[in-house]
């Protein structure tokens, strides 16, 4: 059978910024097949969505294509025109991308978005165009209503279903699918996953499917291409790549999915007065009247008690939307709180960090989500890491440079990376300078908020590596606030579970990971990417009864998804936080015995 | 994906020049700059000096630009207002800038009911015609170029302060100022050390288009004889002195009213350039 793409000796020539042009693609020959699905995977920078878009016969702003050969359906690509590329997009081969919500156009009503490329390639209207319209919304298990509504009123699980409907309304010969669960959490890319599967499968077409992460891809891919550097490393048939890897590069993406050791944490020194205590602490996202203090509904976070010791990893866990995020900005005094008392050791915190004396805001210290935005792309690292030093020890410029080298040696990082801006570095290299910026005051808490989940899975692993390495040397403490709990297994000596602003599990990493779980953290658990085939269709089954994700008002706000709810009970009352053994504790209204039950058989609570 | 991490040889290209149309953009800012500063000194006669008996002598090689209604060098007064028009053009956009940025940046900082009040007042501000601020504060305190320059800045203060402001809200909403935040660092700081280095290349656009607007207000101020009072002139004073020499074919109110225009044009040029170049600093930009 003929293929449907031909992509050889492709060469991509791309603007260093600097005035000359270099290769970013080398040499790469890619073939796809009818209804076949390949998988592009490597490391942000390998090429991979560059050669994926070249199959459009698009590069982008800045590359040239300059060499090789793309053959669509035995059709040159590259020596369409304009009106032959357009026709060919969208129609014989669409794009997915990364982030729906940029990708949608927020003025548009949905139904309407997804006729377009139907309208413009004539292909149907009216009457017809809405029955393919419908059975698309059939296929992606989005709601029937959905059409009338607008992008902002779609979930972002929804959002990213929507554009694959648009580009699978021309039931296209090839889709070409950017990292399209990236930006999504863990219970969300379960069921975008699943859609595209059954979306693949249902239709017949060909994919090519980008990823940094093999655990998502051997759900879905019939063959796996891993690229690096522009040029592919290996290929071969999906259970090959995974079982038997060739290529040493391939082994490293492996175990960045499968952590090698997963430390179970040690009991964690409990001194008589924890370093941070927040006690009751109530914070919602309300505006301020103009008369009288703020009114207080919409909570997004709930009465939280919760200690961290000195030298401490507490991690908290939780979906988007969890208020974990808002936790670590009520700590850094970045967001005021309702109501509530917390206290760094022993001291009372102001609400505002302005309040706060120099000395204490030295001691707690945050590093962001994306090292992209944390940045000021205005400074040299030099001074990015310096200012820390000039503000909170009014260290002279000599002493600030010589603490510079230091602390860029300890993240990894070569002195001469002082004269240079955050955007001459990588993702991973920028975080390790937010990384450096955070010890640069030497504090006693470091919050970190999601700080690896904009980066790819081998450099999250080596980022993760190095928090742990850094921990061992000082005695800072970590409050890790993260969507993976697999990933803070890692690191964590005990972990929080927050769902919609209330904590649901609280207690050390190794008894989270042993039965009784809450049936949310069971969830949590399940929704981790593995490696192993059928990994998928269990998690999807896990995933209760309903997509139901808004909070219940009252009762227990899990409610609605909980596959072990009691009807007339939970809906009602809030369960309290049930202490088990010592620093255990889970708010359920269900015995340990049933939860036992109920979790032993299929869940698996590692990817082991 | 970025490019970053390929390896492949280098192919070498030469340096951009800035795009043509922004080269005679700099050009002509260039030469606005250097009448302003050594205008006078070029000048080959002065200000006041008469040169011919009758009015709108025509031009020759002694008067380039012929003569105007009471006898002068045309080319001598250009040469003497141009520090005027451009001086007084650059001082009240400056003062404007000044008020308008520190108010801009401080309300996107501390946000709250401070700043809902301030662009409150902001909005009552901008909503009187610029001409009918300026014919009120002249008419109620006269003409001299002190109150010309802050009756302009005080025009120009809330305008930059709303833009100000709207460049400001995004950048302060950045992790990179939160962070600072976090840190404890004080407003002030914040607004220098964190927005101001990002707010530059579109505040810079603003600062330009800020002054053609200044210059064409000015001119227009003069023209109607309120601004700019004799003996000392100005380009739109020189348009409105030599208005029935339009009639006889001279060029005398042709040629300011030239030299108004194609400053203006210059100055847009280069500020096309500045706005529409992105991905590059600002300050390596203008450097090279």
């Amino acid at each position: 059978m003929r293929p449907v793409l031909e992509i050889a000796g492709l060469v991509v020539r791309a603007d260093d910024g600097k005035g000359s042009w270099i290769d970013t693609i080398r040499n790469v020959d890619l073939t796809v097949s009818a209804g076949e699905v390949v998988a592009l995977i490597g490391e942000s920078g390998a090429g991979k969505s560059t050669v994926a878009l070249a199959a459009l016969g698009y590069a982008r702003p800045g590359t040239r294509l300059v060499e090789g050969r793309i053959l669509f359906d035995g059709q040159d690509v590259r020596a369409l025109d304009e009106r032959g590329l357009r026709r060919l997009r969208g129609r014989d081969a669409s794009y997915v991308a990364q982030s729906a919500q940029d990708a949608l156009n927020p003025a548009i009503p949905i139904g309407a978005q997804i006729a377009e490329p139907l309208l413009i390639h004539g292909i149907a209207s009216g009457t017809e165009a809405e029955a393919r319209i419908a059975s698309l919304i059939g296929l992606l298990d989005l709601p029937v209503g959905i059409v009338t509504r607008f992008p902002h009123q779609a979930s972002g699980g929804q959002q990213q279903r929507i554009m694959l409907a648009m580009a699978m309304a021309c039931a296209p010969r090839l889709l070409v699918l950017d990292e399209p669960t990236t930006a999504l959490d863990v219970t969300t890319q379960i069921e975008v996953l699943k859609a595209i599967r059954t979306a693949i499968r249902g239709q017949g077409s060909a994919a090519i499917y980008v990823s940094h992460d093999l655990a998502v891809v051997a759900q879905i891919a019939d063959r796996i291409v891993v690229m690096r550097h522009g040029a592919i490393v290996e290929q071969g048939p999906t259970a090959e790549i995974v079982e038997r890897p060739k290529q040493p590069y391939t082994v490293t993406l492996i175990d960045a999915v499968r952590p090698r050791d997963r430390r179970l944490a040690r009991e964690a020194p409990r001194g008589p007065a924890p370093l941070l205590a927040l006690r009751g602490v109530n914070a919602s996202y309300e505006q301020q009247g103009w008369f009288g203090p703020a009114r207080g509904g919409n909570k997004v976070l709930r009465d939280i008690d919760l200690t961290v010791g000195k030298g401490e990893v507490l991690a908290v866990v939780g979906e988007s939307g969890s208020g974990k995020s808002t936790l670590a900005r009520v700590v850094a005094g970045l967001h005021p709180r309702l109501s509530g008392d917390i206290a760094l050791a022993g001291t009372t915190l102001a609400d505002r960090v302005r309040r706060r004396p120099l000395e204490q805001r030295r001691r707690i210290q945050i590093i962001f989500q994306s090292p992209d935005l944390s940045l000021n792309p205005e400074e040299r690292v030099g001074e990015i890491i310096g200012r820390p030093r000039q503000l909170y020890f009014n260290e002279a410029r000599t002493n600030r440079d010589a603490h510079t080298d230091r602390l860029l040696d300890m993240v990894g990082l070569p002195p001469s990376y002082e004269r240079r801006f955050p955007a001459e570095l990588s993702g991973g290299e920028r975080q390790r300078v937010a990384i450096a910026r955070a010890f640069a005051a030497e504090p006693d808490l470091i919050l970190c908020d999601e700080i690896l989940s904009s980066l790819d899975v081998v450099i999250a692993a080596q980022i993760l590596e190095l928090m742990r390495e850094l921990k061992r040397k000082s005695s800072v403490a970590y409050l890790f606030i993260s969507h993976d709990l697999v990933t803070v297994a890692q690191i964590a000596d005990r972990i929080a579970v927050l769902y919609a602003g209330t904590v649901l599990e609280l207690g050390a990493t190794s008894a989270v990971f042993t039965p009784p779980h809450h049936p949310y953290t069971a969830l949590l658990m399940a929704a981790v990417p593995q490696l192993r085939r059928g990994w998928l269709d269990d998690a999807f089954k896990l995933r209760g009864p309903t997509a139901q994700r808004r909070a219940a008002p009252t009762g227990c706000p899990f409610q609605p998804r909980c596959p072990l709810a009691i009807p007339g009970l939970c809906e009602r009352e809030l369960p309290p936080l049930r202490e088990q053994t010592s620093g255990h504790a889970i708010r359920c209204h269900r015995s340990d015995a049933e939860l036992r039950q109920a979790q032993t058989s299929p869940v698996q609570t590692s990817p082991n | 994906m970025s490019a970053g991490e390929a390896t492949a040889q280098a192919i070498p290209r030469p340096r951009r020049l800035p795009p043509p149309l922004a080269c005679i953009g700099l050009a002509i800012v260039a030469i606005g700059l250097i009448m302003a500063l050594l205008g006078p000194f070029l000048a080959r006669h002065g200000a006041g000096e008469l040169i011919s008996e009758r009015p709108f002598p025509a031009a020759s090689w002694a008067l380039p630009f012929g003569g105007d209604h009471l006898g002068r060098d045309v080319l001598s007064r250009l040469l003497h207002a141009a520090p005027v028009t451009i001086g007084l053009a650059l001082g009240a956009t400056t003062v404007g800038f000044v008020i308008g940025l520190t108010v801009g940046f401080f309300t996107a900082e501390v946000r709250g009911r401070t700043d809902t009040m301030i662009t409150w007042i902001l909005d009552i501000l901008v909503s009187f015609p610029p001409k009918l601020i300026a014919l009120i504060a002249i008419a109620g305190l006269g003409s001299s170029l002190p109150i010309l320059i802050a009756t302009l800045g005080f025009v120009h203060a809330p305008r930059v302060a709303r833009v100000a402001r709207a460049v400001a809200m995004n950048i302060s909403a950045m992790d990179f100022v939160e962070a600072a935040r976090a840190r404890g660092e004080s407003v002030l700081a914040v607004m220098v050390r964190e927005i101001w280095p990002s707010a530059r290349r579109p505040m810079a656009v603003e600062f330009g288009l800020r002054v053609t607007f200044s210059i064409l207000v000015l001119s227009s101020l003069s023209f109607l004889g309120l601004g700019v009072q004799p003996p000392m002139t100005d380009w739109g004073s020189m348009v409105r002195e030599n208005m029935s020499g339009i009639f006889l074919g001279t060029p005398a109110a042709l040629i300011p009213a030239l030299a108004i225009g194609i400053l203006t044009v210059g100055i847009n040029l280069v500020i096309d350039w500045i706005g529409g170049s992105s991905g590059r600093r600002l300050t390596e930009e203008l450097s090279r």
